[in-house]
């Protein structure tokens, strides 16, 4: 089978025509709540080419989970359309792989159980499964540890499995939702290095929500800011570096005026987020103000 | 088997992954043959290592046995009466010699054996019903409107009082025991197998869906499995619940069974035997819920390390 990840990470043909594309259309999104409507995301459009990697920075609140959930086919639109190689997206399935903020691992289930359980849905017999997994995870450096609980499982391990056990089944897109948020600063630049790895491989689009500038920088082909809520688009960004790309890369000059641009524009929209009026120069005063006061005396 | 926490520098095997360039093309490597085990004698002495502290505590609480069996014995021996009256009650030598002619007639086994396969019966219908009721109850909103009210307003009422009850509902009165066995095991199941299923972790759900897992299968893999380690806390308590419900039910209506032999021996002024019944029930009880415990760590290998 061509989703097969066995016969794709081994022959490294891909056998079919690019697919995975992402389109999201007007998308708007609104919770019902006590107080009526909250409108957590406003008319979004953007599009994830087959094979292309693609970031979503946002400050917290804009809506970057609700858009991935939508796409994951959790929520459904209030308006606009979202579809993948143009069909439209009905309830959550294993064509698209998602892996969450918080690890998501079966804690009953070995690494390897894990691994394989995409592909037990799919009725993939046990050496199928059994050789997909193996490969997949010796390709993370989780080999020795398939036998292996979860909670055995550094945080970066643990997600390397998420990542892995989303790609067993083969999918045409990988979600991802601030994955390496939790994890230090060190093990994430080595989870990017991996995940931009795999991506190369597999020659999956991915669509990848962070609200790490840098991590959206060193990952991506294009990043999408988003506003604070009711989250929108505010601007797209082309990341126009080589690849491979190495750590050291973020030390360019490339780079660091992506980052500079970035920073501004996700600036703005935090500052919002906090409170509307709040700008820059107010923000400075309050820091000034509990700098020059004697902490001593509330102690 | 590994030991516990990170072994070797995984991450130089990570960096060495990771910095591999897309074009150099992607080869399965055969792992190596895994190194040669430690030799018994190091495992022993690892494992005592690791389980010292276990160790010291059951020595400890061996100790406590036998202060509290001397103790016993001093008492009744000397027929102590200090408000409380050791005078009739029968010491350990006593019980001792009670037990073994008991056990050389047989006549004791019957009755220990009746009220284990009224545990067995009355216990497994419980578990058969409640788990699958509590996890019907905590994953579908309908059936849970439906027989919350009612578990609540049942679930207070103690086995005994469904003793009148129970042998004007049942033809005899060996149904009549199996019954309150049985009501008495299955609400604490029932409550436990909902707490465990209300705790659920959402993200997992959803991460089964988006591996492509149906209805039935994150209903067996998921919402089962997770509530697992409640459904046995659960399965304990129902255990003790069961012998206390069976004693009673035994001690009023039966004709066999432990609670009948230890009420019987009471009515036939034979103290010895009294003591026997008692001490076998607290026999029996440990050993049924040290099985359960054993059966949750045969299917919860997960939890090995708690
Ligand atoms: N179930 C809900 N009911 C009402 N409002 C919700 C609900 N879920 C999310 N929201 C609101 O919608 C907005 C967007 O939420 P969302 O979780 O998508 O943000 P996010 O960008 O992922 O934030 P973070 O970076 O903190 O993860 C938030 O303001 C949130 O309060
Ligand atoms: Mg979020």
């Amino acid at each position: 089978m061509i989703d097969d990840p066995v016969s794709m990470s081994v022959d490294q043909t891909p056998t079919e025509q690019p697919r995975g594309h992402i389109r999201v259309e007007g998308f708007g999104l609104r919770y019902p709540t006590l107080e009526g409507e909250v409108e957590a995301v406003h008319n979004v459009s953007l599009h994830v080419r087959p094979g292309e990697f693609v970031s979503i920075l946002g400050p917290s609140g804009c809506g970057k989970s609700t858009l991935l959930n939508a796409l994951a086919g959790f929520l459904t639109p209030s308006s606009g359309s979202v579809t993948v190689d143009d069909e439209p997206i009905r309830g959550p399935g294993a064509d698209r792989g998602m892996i969450f903020q918080h690890y998501s691992l079966f804690p009953w289930m070995t690494v390897r159980q894990n691994v394989e359980f995409g592909l037990k849905m799919k009725g993939k017999d046990r050496s199928t499964r059994a050789l997909a997994a193996r490969t997949l995870l010796g390709l993370t450096g989780l080999s020795d540890f398939e036998d292996q609980y979860p909670d055995r499982l550094s945080g970066g391990m643990k997600q390397r499995v998420g990542i892995v056990r989303a790609l067993a089944t083969g999918p045409r897109i990988l979600l991802l939702d601030e994955p390496f948020g939790a994890l230090d600063a060190q093990t994430r630049l080595i989870m990017q290095q991996i995940l931009t790895n795999i991506w190369q491989q597999l020659k999956i689009s991915v669509l990848f929500v962070t609200h790490d500038i840098d991590e959206a920088i060193f990952l991506s082909d294009r990043v999408y800011v988003m506003s604070a809520k009711p989250g929108g688009i505010k601007a797209e960004v082309r990341i126009e570096l080589d690849r491979p790309r190495e750590p050291s890369i973020s030390n360019t000059a490339e780079f660091v005026a992506l980052r500079a641009r970035l920073m501004q524009l996700i600036r703005e929209e935090s500052l919002k987020a906090l409170g509307g009026e709040l700008n820059a120069d107010a923000l400075k005063g309050v820091s000034i103000n509990l700098a020059g006061r004697d902490f001593s005396q509330i102690v | 088997m590994k030991p516990a926490g990170l072994p070797r520098d995984w991450q130089a095997d990570v960096v060495v992954l990771a910095n591999r360039t897309p074009a150099e093309p992607l080869t399965i490597e055969t792992p190596p043959p895994p190194p040669p085990g430690p030799t018994l004698a190091v495992r022993a002495r690892r494992w005592l290592d690791l389980n010292r502290q276990r160790l010291i505590d059951t020595v400890i609480g061996a100790g406590a046995v036998l202060v509290a069996l001397i103790g016993w014995h001093l008492l009744s021996a000397n027929h102590v009466d200090l408000y409380v009256r050791f005078e009739n009650v029968p010491s350990p030598g006593q019980v001792l010699d009670a037990t073994s002619r008991q056990f050389s007639s047989g006549a004791f086994l019957v009755h220990v054996l009746a009220s284990c396969r009224r545990i067995f019966i009355g216990f497994a219908l419980a578990a058969l019903v409640a788990i699958p009721t509590g996890l019907v109850m905590g994953r579908y909103r309908l059936a849970r409107a439906i027989v919350f009210p009612l578990a609540e307003i049942f679930r207070p009422i103690p086995a005994i009082a469904w003793v009148p009850i129970s042998i004007m509902l049942w033809p005899t009165s060996e149904e009549s025991i199996l019954f309150i066995t049985f009501i008495g095991s299955f609400f604490p199941i029932l409550v436990n197998t909902l707490h465990g299923v209300d705790a659920i972790d959402p993200v997992l759900v959803r991460a089964a869906r988006c591996l492509g897992a149906g209805e039935i299968t994150i209903f067996r893999e998921v919402y089962l499995q997770s509530a697992l380690p409640q459904i046995f806390t659960g399965l304990t308590v129902g255990m003790g619940v069961a012998w206390i419900s069976l004693i009673a039910a035994e001690m009023i209506s039966g004709q066999y069974g432990i609670g009948y032999f230890t009420w019987q021996a009471y009515s036939l002024v034979d103290y010895p035997n009294i003591v026997l019944g008692m001490i076998s029930i607290g026999a029996l009880g440990l050993f049924s819920s040290g099985l359960i415990r054993f059966l949750g760590k045969l299917l919860m290998p997960w939890r090995a390390g708690r």
